[in-house]
């Protein structure tokens, strides 16, 4: 019997990339859910109406459960996160009051776990929407997860939200984000195989220059890490070597 | 101390806020002459304040404005893509990793230990927001206030001369930064923690103890 091939984050992104409807995220949330090994991972789009709307692992009966309950008004992840753009641990909302400490006991009981981590995301119009994981365990394991994943999640977080507002027909589509012929430059030099020094020499500006020039292609590209910027780069046509 | 607050809560500062827009006044519009805009409250504001974003603000013992910063993600509405695109090469600086930092301004009575401080303070928000990098449009006089914290930005593209001069840049902080600056502001480590702990909620909240967990 064969193994099941180790998910790859790269293959999840590349996987997302091609999502058209709702369920494509939802797969996405599966896989995540399944390279963390973690309890739950969830995307939450809230509008400025209240309207919400989203995807993710947790149990539908804690999801209905919720909207029953109106807990978006109550929920301290939301209101601590809703018009911010810092991620968060939960640990550093406000769960002081009743209602919320009783949330979170339900939440519990439903199974979302004693932690989470979300991150607020800001996009057009007033749009707002938060990736969240979650799991159960102890202070001192969450801390080691989030200082080691936190960067990919919060890349993660916008990643998913580029995705849903893209097949959202109501939604103002973004702006295409097209390269500059700066970035298309860097991005070139780099598949190429020069080294940063290389690239900043080449290009006569600083490295740290180049490293934000390569950060903004990388976002712009949906890609994880430089040398996934790279690939999508390359797979697209925008750079030939 | 050093402040950390959105817009939407600056209702609750009133002093506060009210003296760093007229701070701001002072200094773009009186001291630099650019053209900005001052309401009939005497407040220095544009539309990147409408974006929600996240003000440090040096609050000076008797509550009064010391000097502030301004700072939104660059996934949304910033000045430096809206207005400086000639400036950075044409690149439209964007990723949640990369933050903008604008109207960097201190007040007439601020001494160097407060420009230090909101360094120091833009620092912990890269710490704990996981921000690589600050990209921020500053004038001439800011430059030579920068060097003396000893926290000089990557210079990406000016325009104008002279006290006219505004620039693009870019901030990286590391460790070694961190210190200098803390040192110029005469602020130790811990204490600059406390205050970002303070705004952004500490971590010593148990969400739900193992007891309650093991009944659930």
């Amino acid at each position: 019997m064969q193994a099941p091939k180790p998910l790859r984050l790269d293959a999840i992104l590349k996987e997302l990339e091609q999502a058209s409807q709702l369920e494509h995220l939802q797969a996405a949330t599966l896989s995540l859910r399944e390279y963390y090994q973690i309890d739950h991972v969830v995307y939450h789009w809230v509008d400025s109406t209240g309207e919400q709307y989203g995807c993710g692992t947790y149990d539908p009966a804690w999801v209905q459960h919720y909207i029953d309950q109106g807990y978006i008004r109550v929920d301290p992840v939301v209101i601590g996160c809703y018009q911010r753009f810092h991620p968060v641990d939960w640990k550093r909302l406000d769960w002081s009051s009743k209602q919320a400490k009783q949330f979170r006991k339900e939440a519990v009981e439903y199974g979302v776990g004693n932690q989470g981590f979300s991150v607020p995301i800001r996009g057009p119009n007033g749009q707002f929407a938060l990736f969240t994981v979650s799991h159960t365990c102890n202070d001192e394991m969450w801390a080691a997860f989030t200082e080691k994943h936190r960067r990919d999640l919060i890349l993660i977080g916008h990643f998913l939200n580029q995705r849903a507002l893209a097949f959202e027909p109501a939604r103002k589509p973004e702006q295409a984000r097209t390269l500059s012929p700066r970035e298309i430059d860097a991005m070139t030099f780099l598949a190429m195989g020069y080294s940063r020094a290389q690239v900043a020499d080449t290009l006569s500006i600083s490295e740290h220059t180049l490293r934000v020039y390569i950060e903004s292609a990388r976002h712009k590209l949906g890609a994880i890490n430089t040398t996934h910027a790279v690939a999508q780069a390359l797979a697209r046509g925008l750079i030939i070597v | 101390m050093i402040r950390y607050i959105y817009a939407d809560e600056l209702k609750n500062h009133h002093k506060l806020a009210s003296g760093m827009f007229v701070d701001r006044a002072d200094q773009f519009k009186t001291r630099l002459g650019w053209d900005v805009n001052v309401d009939a409250k005497g407040y220095e504001r544009d539309e990147y304040d409408a974006e929600n974003p996240l003000y440090v603000i040096w609050e000076n013992e008797d509550g009064s404005h010391g000097g502030s910063m301004r700072l939104l993600p660059t996934v949304g509405a910033t000045m430096v893509n809206d207005h400086f695109g000639h400036l950075t090469d044409g690149v439209r600086i964007e990723s949640p990793l990369i933050w903008e930092c604008t109207r960097f301004c201190l007040s007439r009575s601020a001494n160097g230990r407060v420009a230090a401080a909101l360094m120091l303070a833009g620092g912990e928000v890269m710490r704990g927001f996981n921000v690589k990098h600050y990209v921020g449009v500053f004038d001439a006089r800011m430059v030579r206030i920068y060097r003396a914290i000893g926290s000089s930005p990557t210079i990406l593209g000016s325009q104008g001369e002279g006290r006219n001069k505004i620039s693009v840049g870019l901030w990286e902080f590391n460790e070694d930064a961190r210190r200098k600056v803390a040192a110029r502001a005469q602020i130790s480590l811990a204490q600059s923690e406390s205050w970002f702990n303070r705004a952004f909620g500490g971590d010593n909240i148990k969400l739900v103890s193992q007891k309650e967990l093991a009944c659930a």
